[in-house]
């Protein structure tokens, strides 16, 4: 049991290691720290919303709004900073709490309406993207020049790649995010409202708190996703980061995280962002390969994936002799 | 006459919205209701709404039937990029009509037994058994278009988007037509009933003896051939295949029609004719901001204040509030589900 426990996580880091392998044997360039860094700084915002997204699933339930969020971050900072004058680290500040409670809403809409999260989320999503399009239509460029030192801080690696600092605050995100999960009461309650939401009840997980807590912190990592975001593009745009809730899903998916909630890793979620930036990496590399391969692999991994989940699971009824009463 | 009243009183909630939605905008503009006769086809505003509103309905048809099993297809709007790819490939490289439109309905169909091959054999969750066509999807549909917007000229085929039967355009024959057949299928044969049961409880179903996994494949290849036309009438309409841009979203719109139309997204209870007015609502609300000058963006806040509202009102917690709040109803309201007519 403890090992079909590890067995989807160890699975998403031997395809990711095979994988690499392959690309490196192809383009030896791309065994070099600029490679690596450059995966983690293009793939930060994924990564923190991914990390969100991970303790959405693990507790059950989904959020589709996370993409919008990320684009109406943007938004708002753009016209805070540009058209309003405020300085970035205070609109920073507001971001993330509009972020937080409206995923704090959801998360109260969720649990007292007792309706499913895909369909609240889907409102999220709706109204968040709304808001961002009343907000500006148009692509706003950032040119405070506290958005130009926050880019220009960087973290050398040897062999001249450059870890930047919104690379290093995913890493920081998972690292907690891993804390919060294994180590905390709350990230318990997670597993447990996962594993079976009735028996949790019951055994005294205090629902609501965590239900609104799961929401609040994925739209706090939707908000910070949106930070660095436009910390990377340096301007907010209200079609930007459409679909990243695909993308994320995709990535906790790969990343060896039960769909059905109560098992699974953070640390799985990185590796299944990596996977997808190291495909885009490799079509990049090849250049006559075209960027919708990424969405054909994407989606073959996930199949493959879920599939392996299947099997895990029925093994481990096999073994548990539930099949008897379950009709095949 | 009776069953027609009953199922009139049913859709009560959804024809008033509409009529609500409609007479506001009649109100704004006097003209909206105008309706011509020109080169032997209707024209105004009204029908427009029909015809905009065409895929988003052609798509509630199916869906509603996934939803009433307690699933979801979100892979339609890929689906519908696929097919519409196929058939605009299938043209330009001079197939006849016949075998380019029975292709891409095979193709759309396939989607749809994948989907169903998951859900019903794998028992995967519905949302992301879905989920995978839709990521993968548009990528197939752009390895099919070779990455560009495949334009054609098939009078044939552009009939479909722009053609008119009896004064009234093409698409909306369409999904009229496909409507009355499957709500008729369902409704006249123990099929609808048997879908609802697997909702409520696909367990106990089975233990009784319903054909689960047959039905929920049937339900899945509905949903892709419902997507099948949809994507030829937008192929149709724009005389090219946009892989990036069929469809985008439309599974968005779909789901929102189907519970519109009344249908608990909890499974069990469905109405066709529910979302088919569910997806005039929702075009009649996209035309009323777009006359009104509004910029379109108000469109996802109103969609999403719509769901909130109806969420409220379809949750368990609001419903039980209903009953707490009018006892004196409780004993006339448990029988609501339609009968199959013996």
């Amino acid at each position: 049991m403890i090992r079909a426990k590890y067995l989807p996580l160890m699975t998403t880091l031997v395809v990711f290691v095979l994988a690499y392998a392959i690309c490196i044997a192809q383009f030896p360039a791309m065994w070099s720290t600029r490679v690596v860094a450059n995966l983690l700084t293009d793939n930060a915002f994924l990564g923190i919303a991914a990390v969100g997204m991970t303790f959405v699933i693990l507790s059950g339930g989904i959020d589709l709004s996370i993409g919008s969020v990320i684009g109406f971050t943007g938004v708002f900072l753009a016209v805070v900073i540009e058209r309003a004058g405020i300085h970035p680290a205070v609109a920073f500040v507001l971001a993330l709490v509009i972020a937080t409670g409206f995923g704090g809403v959801m998360g109260a809409i969720i649990h007292y309406l007792k309706m499913p999260a895909f369909i609240v989320t889907l409102a999220g999503m709706f109204f968040a993207r709304g808001m961002a399009f009343v907000l500006s239509t148009d692509s706003v460029p950032i040119s405070h020049p506290f958005y130009g030192e926050l880019q220009s801080l960087y973290f050398k690696l040897p062999g001249g790649g450059r870890l930047r600092l919104i690379g290093l605050v995913m890493l920081l995100v998972v690292l907690i995010g891993t804390i919060v999960a294994q180590r905390t009461r709350f990230g318990t309650n997670v597993y447990a409202l996962g594993g079976n939401l009735q028996s949790a009840e019951l055994m005294g997980v205090p629902v609501a708190r965590t239900t609104i807590g799961i929401y609040a912190l994925s739209g706090f990592l939707a908000g910070l996703a949106g930070i660095v975001f436009s910390l990377y593009t340096s301007a907010g745009y209200s079609l930007a980061a459409v679909g990243v809730e695909l993308d994320a899903i995709a990535a906790v998916v790969i990343g060896g995280t039960l769909l059905t909630g109560g098992a699974g890793f953070v640390a799985g979620t990185l590796i299944g962002v990596l996977i997808q930036g190291l495909i885009q990496t490799y079509i990049v590399f090849d250049g006559s390969l075209s960027s919708w391969w990424t969405k054909i692999v994407i989606g073959l991994l996930l199949f493959a994936f879920i599939a392996l989940q299947r099997a895990i699971l029925w093994l481990s009824e096999h073994r548990a002799g539930a099949l008897r009463t379950r009709p095949a | 006459m009776s069953v027609a009243l009953k199922g009139l009183r049913r859709l009560a909630p959804q024809l008033v919205t509409l009529a609500v939605v409609l007479a506001l905008i009649g109100f704004a503009f006097p003209g909206f209701f105008q309706l011509n006769w020109q080169n032997g086809r209707l024209y105004g505003s009204l029908v427009d709404v029909l015809n905009r509103g065409a895929p988003v309905a052609l798509l509630a048809i199916g869906m509603t039937l996934v939803i009433a099993t307690k699933g979801i297809d979100l892979s339609v709007g890929a689906v519908m990029a696929i097919t519409g790819a196929v058939a605009a490939s299938l043209i330009t490289s001079d197939m006849p009509l016949a075998v380019t439109l029975a292709l891409t309905l095979l193709v759309g169909l396939a989607c749809g037994l994948w989907n169903g091959a998951l859900v019903a054999f794998l028992d995967i969750q519905p949302i992301i058994a879905t989920l995978i066509l839709m990521v993968a999807g548009r990528g197939i549909a752009q390895l099919i278009t070779e990455g560009v917007i495949l334009t054609f000229n098939d009078a044939g085929l552009i009939f479909f988007g722009s053609g008119s039967v009896l004064g009234l355009p093409m698409p909306v024959v369409l999904w009229l037509l496909f409507g009355v057949l499957v709500a008729l299928l369902v409704r006249r044969t123990a099929l609808g009933l048997l879908i609802e049961a697997i909702g409520v409880n696909r367990r106990a179903s089975m233990l009784s003896g319903v054909r689960t996994r047959f039905l929920l494949l049937t339900v899945y290849a509905t949903s892709g051939l419902c997507a099948a036309v949809a994507g030829t009438v937008a192929a149709a309409d724009i005389r090219g295949a946009d892989a990036n841009n069929a469809g985008l979203w439309l599974e968005l719109d779909a789901i929102l029609a189907v519970v519109l139309g009344g249908t608990s997204l909890l499974g069990g209870r469905f109405s066709i004719a529910g979302s088919l007015i569910g997806a005039m609502i929702i075009q009649a609300i996209n035309t009323g901001i777009l006359l009104s000058g509004f910029p379109p963006e108000f469109n996802l806040i109103i969609k999403a204040a719509i769901i909130v509202v109806i969420l409220v009102v379809q949750s368990p917690a609001s419903q039980s509030l209903f009953v707490y709040l009018r006892p004196e109803r409780r004993d006339a309201t448990p029988v609501t589900r339609e009968r199959p007519a013996r």
